[in-house]
């Protein structure tokens, strides 16, 4: 066993269950190239003497039985972890240490996952490029000074860089299927409701979903079907009947209709991403798709409607960050100026314009011109895939409308770092599951991404396309391993 | 001023103003939890002993609502004859405060779960009725302690996340005299309904008092102050005198009144400004994303009307009705669940000698003066009902008379000892044979001939001497009904 770390996820369980290959190990070659990968910057908190321990521990008395048996992987440092510390990539929460566990990491842990550590990630996931982390940008592994996209920049980095077999992230406007799409890499967004959010850091509540990076489609619907549960500690949690995805999984996809939303077709697009496009349909229907041109009139104002419901929900839920019960405190003279300190240290500045922009849009006054009007868009955003859901199964675009970015690039144009959403965020507003899966490169040989959505728990039916396609599109990702010396 | 009963005017020159007041009460649940968390509820345990990671806002805690204050909020909209609201919807109410971790209230704003009701208060000039505007369910917030520590404010998480209803009333009140009554009935209701102790001490019920006042006759409103988080009716009775004659000052001199929030300082029986209306906070409504809309079906409804109790309104109807008694006295028997529960089983236990005056007087009378005395409530009266009506009992037979009853019921209350009891081992056994009762008066009048003749002679006054007389040779025990008969006959 040369190299444990490039093994996919189903590669490396079946390793270990056919004994080739023991817990111990699987950890140590991953803590290996852990270390040998701090350049990258994707860790935040490594545990791994812990995960050692672990490992060994499930050695002397493994159980195959589970679905995760004895496998190593680092996750998002959004979810909280019991005894971990849990930063959401904020100096506010950096010395916070959770006494409990999220729901979606404890469903890992139960089928017998390792934790290695926690990644990096823009602070309190508000990014699209990961440099928003108090802990520093993250590099690509795709490139030198590339970003890995955000805001799970560092889950994206760790598993194209081959430091984790696979992670979850977490999606409030794209957050894992725009870091998928620019690293090679597989990322699905369930369904909202479908993955608890209990015990995630929460940006905006009504948006934001956990779901699985991997990197292929057979190993991301293992993960998705271990982590999807209903949750009743989430009273957004839905009790709905979850399929066995990776058992389930089929590249028969013959007759399903897949609809090509006219509107994604947007100004000052590269040529490469609508090549990538058409490149995308003809592997649809090479597998036996019929494609349907639909369309989604009001896409335009999805990303409006976003950058205004995200802010003002994350403004409410940020309060709570105030020096008063843990993470950072500044000293002030007052309670007020214990705030004002505390506050202005503790949070970076996008996050800072957030709270901003979301207090703006909930004041007396705008809440009518502001925060209805988006909730009133973000219907009608709905209704438009509910009408073309009764045309298509699922619905292609590309994932995000450019390849990676350098870092530092657009950081001085949030405008232009938001557009980078702008296929992902109405995915998001409709509550809708979408994956995003490699499917060529630009002309600089970076990854590009074409993302599938489906209905709302139709988790299946777009992880059978994405695993049809995946099939025919044949992508290798390029890792030329430049960040280690 | 004038102050009676219906009215409550403030003159000034040739002005006559008049007060309108209505009340947002803030009455806790009674609940073992809390309103989105499973934590207890317990008064006066340690200091952040009663606080799980979702009441101390912990990053990525939910709320989760608690179907029991759900179905206690409903059983008192049905108590206040409301319109209950099958779909309601819990907004953040923001603000920074160290007591509140999470930065905001979970509370209703624009959808609460109760409507429009109405609550009858029986006044001593006859009913008046008060409207309910709404009722919402809200967290309660913590409580910031500044006394303990010379240089920091402590925080005590307790609370922080307890149910709490808050109940508007229309600006129906005119007096401070109704909106005592008001409150008493609201915390009646609720204590009916089990939905609310009211307990006033330990904050279980509290108030924040709009007042605004006008010209008598005019049916425009005026400016109103609210003055917050009033906690015993004295107080807001204080605030509301204090209040209102300062607002009339004001006009008087040609001023306008600022609609502020203020506070009543209970040491100095006065009101001063909290904040003014420009500096009221923006408390940024919008519904809470962590939680979705609150649904209850009509069967839901239905099944909670099964467990509504008599109330207060119906119970009095009833006691009117069955037990023949006085609207008032109606009024104070049903006044708390307790004092009619335990006027029911006093009745209930008096069986076939049923006398409901007697009993009545007993506990308006004897029992709540005991109860006033010591400070108790009636459900900790020192006399259980049951031997209360023992003690009724054995006057309604002739076995004691009243008199001694008084002193038998004051040895019943060292321990809730049997009347009958305390009658065999003290000898208070009423004499009720005529045999021997002529026999005492026969001597009493030998002893006594002068007065008795002067009594024949028309001297009637020395009649109640020949009683005293009979009843202190008889130590008290002699029947005072027979003893009035045989003197009669033989004087």
């Amino acid at each position: 066993m040369s190299d444990i770390t490039s093994l996919t996820l189903t590669d490396l369980v079946k390793s270990i269950k056919d004994k080739k290959i023991s817990s111990e190990e699987t950890t140590k070659a991953f803590i290996d190239r852990g270390e040998k990968s701090r350049d990258l910057n994707a860790y935040i908190t490594e545990d791994f003497s812990n995960a050692l321990d672990k490992a060994r521990a499930f050695d002397q008395k493994p159980n195959f039985d589970l679905k995760l048996p004895g496998i190593p992987m680092a996750v998002k440092d959004l979810f909280c972890t019991n005894g971990v510390k849990t930063t959401a990539g904020s100096k506010i929460l950096n010395n916070f240490i959770p006494p409990y566990e999220s729901t979606v990491t404890q469903n890992i842990w139960n089928e017998g996952a390792i934790l290695l550590g926690k990644l990096n990630c823009d602070e309190f996931a508000m990014g699209s490029s990961n440099e928003t982390s108090f802990f520093g940008s993250v590099q690509s592994p795709i490139d030198k000074d590339l970003v890995p996209g955000g805001s799970s920049g560092g889950s994206a980095s760790a598993l194209a860089a081959n430091l984790t077999p696979i992670t979850i992230g977490t999606d409030t406007g794209g957050s894992i299927r725009q870091p998928a799409s620019f690293t090679g890499t597989v990322g699905l967004k369930p369904t909202y409701g479908s993955c608890s959010r209990y015990g995630i850091v929460a940006f905006a509540s009504s948006l934001d979903q956990a779901g699985p990076m991997s990197k292929n489609v057979k190993d991301c619907a293992l993960l998705q079907e271990i982590i999807s549960t209903y949750d009743e500690k989430d009273s957004t949690s839905i009790d709905f009947k979850r399929n066995a995805y990776s058992k389930e999984l089929t590249n028969n996809i013959k007759g399903k209709k897949i609809g090509i939303p006219k509107e994604y077709t947007v100004d000052g697009m590269p040529k490469e991403i609508e090549d990538l496009w058409t490149k995308g349909i003809e592997y649809a229907k090479d597998c036996g798709a019929e494609i349907v041109e639909i369309s989604l009139p009001h896409t335009n104002y999805a990303l409006p409607a976003y950058y205004i419901v995200a802010p003002a929900e994350a403004s409410s839920n940020l309060a709570r960050y105030d020096g008063v019960k843990y993470g950072f405190r500044s000293k002030g003279e007052n309670l007020i100026d214990m705030y004002e300190k505390t506050r202005s240290e503790g949070f970076g500045e996008e996050v800072q314009r957030r709270i901003m922009i979301g207090t703006y849009v909930l004041s007396s006054g705008y809440y009518d011109a502001y925060y209805i009007k988006a909730q009133k868009v973000r219907k009608l955003i709905k209704n438009d895939f509910d009408e073309a859901y009764k045309k298509v199964d699922a619905i292609l675009t590309p994932s995000t409308p450019s390849a990676a970015f350098k870092i530092g690039e657009k950081t001085n144009d949030p405008v232009s770092m938001y557009l980078n959403d702008i296929f992902t965020v109405p995915v998001n507003l409709a509550g809708l599951p979408a994956i995003s899966i490699p499917a060529g490169v630009d002309a600089k040989g970076y990854p590009l991404g074409l993302q599938i959505i489906g209905k709302a728990f139709d988790e299946q039916n777009i992880l059978n396309i994405a695993y049809a396609m995946e099939e025919k599109i044949e992508f290798k990702n390029k890792i030329t391993d430049w960040w280690i010396k | 001023m004038t102050k009676d009963n219906s009215e409550y005017l403030i003159e000034r020159r040739e002005n006559v103003y008049e007060v309108v007041i209505g009340l947002e009460v803030h009455a806790q649940v009674t609940s073992n939890s809390k309103l989105f968390s499973s934590s207890s509820t317990t008064f006066g345990a340690e200091p952040n002993t009663q606080v799980s990671l979702v009441d101390a806002a912990f990053p990525g805690m939910l709320p989760v609502i608690n179907e029991y204050c759900v179905k206690q909020a409903i059983k008192t909209g049905i108590g206040l004859r409301a319109q209950i609201n099958k779909k309601s919807v819990f907004d953040r109410k923001n603000y920074f405060y160290a007591d509140l971790p999470q930065g905001y209230q979970i509370s209703q704003f624009k959808y609460p779960i109760v409507g429009e009701g109405t609550v009858v208060l029986d006044m001593a000039h006859g009913q008046k009725e008060v409207g309910i505007e709404r009722l919402h369910l809200e967290q309660d917030a913590g409580k910031s302690i500044h006394d303990m520590d010379p240089q920091n404010t402590l925080v005590d998480l307790n609370r922080s996340g307890v149910a709490l209803m808050e109940i508007v009333s229309k600006p129906d009140m005119r007096t401070p005299d109704e909106v005592s009554a008001y409150v008493k009935k609201l915390r009646s209701i609720m204590r009916y309904l089990g939905t609310c102790d009211g307990n006033m001490q330990e904050g279980s019920l509290r108030a924040d008092v709009n007042i605004s006042v006008r010209i008598k006759g005019s049916d425009k409103l005026g400016t109103r102050c609210e003055i917050k988080n009033v906690n015993s009716i004295k107080f807001m009775q204080m605030a509301i005198d204090y209040e209102a004659n300062r607002q009339v000052d004001l006009i008087e001199e040609g001023e306008t009144i600022d609609q502020e929030t203020r506070l009543f300082d209970t040491k100095k029986n006065e009101t001063r400004s909290m904040r003014s209306k420009e500096d009221a906070h923006d408390y940024r409504y919008f519904p809470d994303p962590d939680l979705l809309p609150l649904e209850v079906t009509d069967e839901f409804i239905e099944k909670l009307k099964l467990d509504i109790p008599e109330l207060p309104d119906e119970k009095k109807k009833r006691f009117i009705d069955k037990f023949k008694v006085s609207p008032y006295e109606a009024t104070i028997l049903v006044s708390d669940i307790d004092t009619a529960k335990y006027f029911e089983e006093v009745v209930a236990k008096m069986g076939k000698n049923l006398d409901i005056k007697l009993a009545v007087n007993w506990i308006t009378g004897e029992l709540f003066a005991v109860l006033n005395n010591k400070n108790l409530e009636i459900s900790q009266s020192p006399i259980s009902a049951k031997n209360l009506a023992k003690l009724i009992n054995l006057i309604k037979n002739g076995t004691i008379s009243g008199k001694i009853a008084k002193t038998i019921f004051e040895l019943m209350m060292d321990g809730d000892i049997d009347p009958q009891i305390i009658v065999e081992e003290k000898g208070l056994k009423q004499e009720s044979d005529p045999k021997a009762l002529e026999a005492l008066i026969d001597k009493i009048i030998n002893d006594n001939r002068e007065k008795a003749i002067e009594y024949k002679n028309g001297k009637e006054k020395l009649f109640g001497f020949f009683v005293g007389q009979a009843m202190k040779a008889s130590s008290g025990k002699a029947n005072p009904q027979l003893i009035n008969e045989i003197l009669k006959k033989k004087l």
